[in-house]
């Protein structure tokens, strides 16, 4: 025969099972960055030229091809791979060349950086290769910045509102 | 025959594993008893908790608006303004899919403390991992709806796990910085996702017990009134809120984290997303590998033998991994079916022997002969180990221990001196066996030990022999077997003093018992029996001899 005593017993071991279960399930709590930091993101998504220009395919080329493939240019998938670089108070933090993404490489190239920093004012300057220059650079952006605590600063690359964009 | 235990380090994590649920588990067994042991009830409450979530999400979706602003206000307003049935509810929905996880973990755990993956276990095991997935996938999907602070960590953190493996255009994590990206139709897919994947997983849950018979899908009802009161009782102590609107431009930190569902994801801090995903792979590959480790070396499953079959369906009734089932008759007898085994399925538990009614050990043959048989463990055999052990005893207060290879009464028995025959399942041994002992007077008494009752190896062993000695499942001990003589005990393998207590307490109650008088159907030796010739076929056997022996 169960008494009212063992059932209340019961009661109370799976409530503290459950108190437990509630317990963790909402603490204890985390932080990602150390107190007093921010994160400086440098993410977006472009494109950067072809690889090779596109080429005017002469009439007996044209003529050579199926007559329902028949095209004035002929231009390779491939892009260029970008080449970026990041400098925070004058050290750069980040220098990379990005290849273009998808098999036959002509996609836009991705870049998904995050940087801690210690809240406080910054000389950010972000510059961008995106054609088939040698050396300098094709866009550029300098600027002060104040990052507070907790802060996501977000760097982005947007042409049609004239290049870097700061969020 | 019962096989030997096996040795190495999976063996002995497994055995340390069994002594922690050992020590948690017979305490519950002496607070709640064998039926109600939330312990023995895993898989069952994994089920319940699986319908409390549905029902309340349910109630919750009503109140749910969706939309990047509309959906945070609106579980605000529950939390808030409706926290008597809504926020109370929302609080339930929570703590019960992490009591899931729990569940789940420890079933998990049990099982393979247990040994119950291997061999022809390994399909629930392996549909058991899914489950796992779906599981967290549903509860991830769960923490991006309310869109507070939680769910932008949540968001981001999935997202950026995501976009390493490259199977999205671009990084899907953009959405979830200040880039002005997101539309309210991402809540419209993670709402679709929040439904469909839990459905799927319910589909997974019912896949995941096809192989097995009488699967425990509903807990007994106390215990799921129990368990649901105590997670009321949590919900009211501590209701689940919202960590706060989402701010894109702002770092969720510091975070108060589900450390059921989001354990992994501070790990991303520290290890690159690759190296997450690595441990997650290993995971699932480890525990999908664990029946195989080692391959447990299978007896030979049970065999049908047409000539002692009428097609009575117990040994089917009783399977407890659905390894049998009853087929038209082949052989032209007079009977409309005939079982069928099918060895992919049958674990060699003898389960069946114990359920056939022509396993009598008074059958007067050459070599006893049974409807179903273990191959390497034949009826024929256990009564010879039956009558060889008994041999061994000699004095007054003579006991014969009937013991489960996975119980604590065949050690007990050996530290105690006394004779034991072991069994894959303790339900192996037919009901005329204990009366066969008993009437032969090979023995004063008779201990049948099996393993633990909240922990039947075999699932139904305790079950079925206790039915069996009560005479409410056939084939049962006959009215004529004085119960006195016959004790069980369900003790895990840890158990040994238990056992040997209750040894030595039975020997003293037999002690003082007269004489028993059996009278035996045949009146002839065993001598006699074992150089006897064959007995007529099941056709040949009066009606009522075929089915109750």
């Amino acid at each position: 025969m169960i008494t009212a005593g063992r059932r209340v017993l019961q009661f109370c071991v799976l409530a503290l099972v459950a108190a437990a279960v509630a317990a963790l399930g909402s603490g204890p709590a985390y932080r990602q960055i150390p107190d007093g930091t921010g994160v400086l993101m440098l993410t977006f998504v472009h494109a950067a030229d072809r690889r090779t220009e596109c080429r005017r395919l002469t009439a007996e080329e044209v003529a050579k091809l199926p007559p329902n493939m028949r095209r004035v240019q002929d231009c390779p998938r491939e892009r260029r791979p970008l080449y970026i670089e990041l400098d925070v108070d004058g050290r750069t933090i980040y220098r990379h060349s990005l290849p273009p993404t998808g098999i036959a490489g002509d996609g836009p190239s991705r870049v998904y950086e995050k940087f801690v920093l210690p809240a406080g004012r910054y000389a950010v300057d972000v510059r961008l290769r995106d054609t088939a220059r040698a050396d300098g650079f094709d866009h550029e952006r300098r600027e002060d910045v104040v990052l507070a605590a907790d802060q996501i600063l977000v760097i982005d690359f947007n042409p049609a509102a004239g290049g870097f964009v700061f969020r | 025959m019962p096989a030997a235990p096996s040795a190495g380090p999976v063996a002995l994590l497994r055995r340390t594993l069994r002594l922690g649920f050992e020590a948690i588990e017979r305490p519950l067994d002496r607070l709640f008893g064998p039926a109600l042991n939330p312990l023995a009830q895993l898989g069952a409450l994994g089920f319940f908790l699986f319908w409390t979530v549905a029902v309340t999400g349910i109630y919750l979706f009503i109140f749910f608006d969706t939309g990047i602003e509309r959906a945070y206000e609106s579980v605000e307003r529950v939390t808030d303004a409706y926290w008597f049935h809504a926020g109370v509810t929302r609080s339930l929905h929570r703590y019960a899919s992490d009591l899931m996880v729990v569940m789940v973990a420890a079933h998990l755990l049990r099982e393979f403390a247990h040994d119950r993956c291997r061999g022809v276990r390994w399909y629930s095991w392996l549909t058991g991992l899914p489950i796992v997935a779906l599981l967290y996938i549903s509860g991830i999907t769960g923490y991006w709806l309310v869109w507070d602070r939680l769910a932008q960590y949540v968001a981001l953190v999935t997202s950026e796990l995501l976009d390493w493996l490259g199977i999205f255009g671009e990084p899907i994590a953009r959405n979830f910085i200040a880039t002005g990206t997101l539309t309210g139709r991402f809540f419209t897919l993670m709402v679709f996702m929040h439904v469909a994947v839990p459905l799927f997983l319910l589909f997974l849950m019912w896949v995941h017990i096809l192989r097995i018979s009488r699967p425990k899908v509903n807990p007994p009802r106390t215990l799921a009134a129990l368990l649901l009161a105590s997670l009321v009782a949590a919900a009211l102590w501590k209701p689940a809120v919202s960590q706060g609107h989402v701010d894109l431009a702002v770092l969720p930190s510091p975070i108060r984290l589900d450390w059921f569902y989001l354990p992994l994801y501070p790990l991303t801090d520290l290890w690159s997303r690759g190296a997450v995903w690595g441990l997650l792979a290993a995971f699932f590959v480890m525990f999908a590998a664990i029946p195989w480790l080692p391959p447990l070396r299978r007896a030979k499953a049970a065999e049908v033998d047409l000539a002692h079959c009428n097609g009575c369906a117990r040994c089917a009734e009783d399977c407890p991994y659905e390894a049998i089932r009853m087929v038209r008759r082949t052989d032209g007898m007079a009977f409309p079916t005939q079982a069928e085994v099918n060895p992919s399925l049958c674990v060699a538990c003898g389960i069946c022997v114990g359920a056939c009614p022509s396993s009598t050990p008074f059958r007067r043959s050459e070599e006893l002969k049974t409807g179903i048989d273990l191959p390497d463990y034949p009826l024929r055999v256990l009564r010879e180990h039956v009558t060889a052990a008994a041999a061994t005893l000699n004095g007054p207060g003579r006991i014969l221990v009937l013991a489960c290879e996975h119980g604590g009464g065949g050690r007990a028995a050996r530290a105690h001196g006394t004779a034991r025959v072991t069994l894959p399942c303790v339900a192996m041994a037919p009901p005329p066996l204990v009366d066969f002992i008993l009437s032969k007077d090979l023995a004063d008494g008779i201990l049948i030990a099996g393993c633990a009752e909240s922990a039947c190896h075999h699932r139904l062993g305790v079950a079925w022999t206790e039915q069996r000695i009560a005479a409410t499942r056939d084939p049962h001990l006959r009215a004529r077997v004085p119960r006195e003589r016959v004790a069980r005990i369900w003790a895990s393998e840890f158990e040994t003093r238990r056992c040997a207590d209750e040894l030595a307490a039975m020997r003293r109650r037999v002690l003082t018992l007269p004489p028993a008088r059996l009278r035996s159907p045949h009146s002839s030796s065993l001598t006699e029996a074992l150089s006897s010739p064959q007995p007529p076929s099941p056709a040949a056997m009066p009606a009522k001899e075929r089915g109750n022996v």
